[in-house]
């Protein structure tokens, strides 16, 4: 396979994988900010849904990374990019304090947020721009 | 309220879960929305631009696709714009700066067993639920 075909292999399974990603957060009602601040208010209005998800996801991960991970290479990689990052650091602690923050006050993580943007509503539309100057900003300080 | 919905939930994290293995397994790249989404801004570090642009445009399809196939949405997103601009700003930066956010920590992470993301998850985990005990009910 030569290299300009492993590439469009690569940009059509990654369409197929955030649609498969976005359709699971659809039909797991993540992209309903109001579930996701239900499951966090332990002493309110509580829907636990969110640990379902977390736990079906995490466990299908587990055991397709075992069996990927078993395997010399991907299909339409040269090689497996696992995260290298080991350290327990002050950005990792600031940087997810900062994001609970935000995470608890919206209802909304990046991933929900962006599947949610063609739905039009206006408070996705004014989260999702300000998300990306916040990345951006973020490449920076790091 | 929220209606508790263990089987769809199950169900959709299934579909999360399936698409991480997917990624992995033909691109050898982990699903972490936040690591995807801040490289289609430039700098460009490498050349999978592409990929990454596809996967985004993979979850804004999911809604419409999910409608055109006769599925309904319900959504409630608060409409206090300076808010959602605010908690935008900060989950953008918090998930770059703590180096990914509930799928890429949450999920990927945790399915990896790295003591990183189980740090990072717990405490976005334990200051979201914080935020909002305060928020609902002692504010």
């Amino acid at each position: 396979m030569n290299a300009n075909t492993s590439k469009h292999l690569r940009t059509a399974a990654s369409l197929a994988a955030g649609l498969h990603f976005g359709l699971g957060l659809i039909v797991s009602g993540m992209a309903d900010p109001a579930k996701i601040q239900n499951f966090l208010d332990l002493a309110g209005t509580w829907d636990p849904s969110l640990a379902f998800v977390m736990a079906a996801a995490v466990s299908v991960t587990f055991v397709g990374y075992r069996a990927v991970g078993a395997q010399p290479r991907p299909l339409f990689a040269e090689k497996f990019f696992w995260p290298t990052a080991k350290d327990i650091d002050a950005p990792l602690l600031a940087g997810a304090a900062i994001f609970g923050l935000g995470w608890g006050l919206s209802g909304f993580c990046p991933g929900p947020a962006l599947t949610a943007l063609p739905l039009l509503a206006e408070g996705t539309l004014a989260f999702v721009p300000a998300m990306f100057v916040g990345m951006w900003a973020a490449r920076f300080a790091r | 309220m929220t209606e508790f919905t263990p089987l769809a939930s199950a169900l959709g994290g299934l579909m999360i879960g399936l698409a991480a293995v997917l990624l992995m397994a033909a691109n050898g790249r982990i699903a972490g929305v936040t690591g995807i989404a801040v490289r289609i801004l430039p700098p460009y570090e490498d050349s999978e631009t592409p990929a990454r642009l596809a996967f985004v445009v993979g979850l804004l399809l999911a809604p419409l696709v999910y409608l055109a196939a006769g599925g309904s949405i319900v959504q409630t997103i608060s409409a206090n714009l300076p808010l959602m601009m605010l908690t935008g700003l900060l989950v953008g930066f918090g998930a770059v700066y703590g180096g990914g956010c509930t799928s890429g920590h949450g999920v990927c992470g945790i399915a990896r067993l790295s003591p990183r993301s189980m740090v990072a998850t717990t405490t976005f985990m334990s200051v979201a639920i914080l935020t909002v005990f305060i928020n609902r009910h002692v504010l």
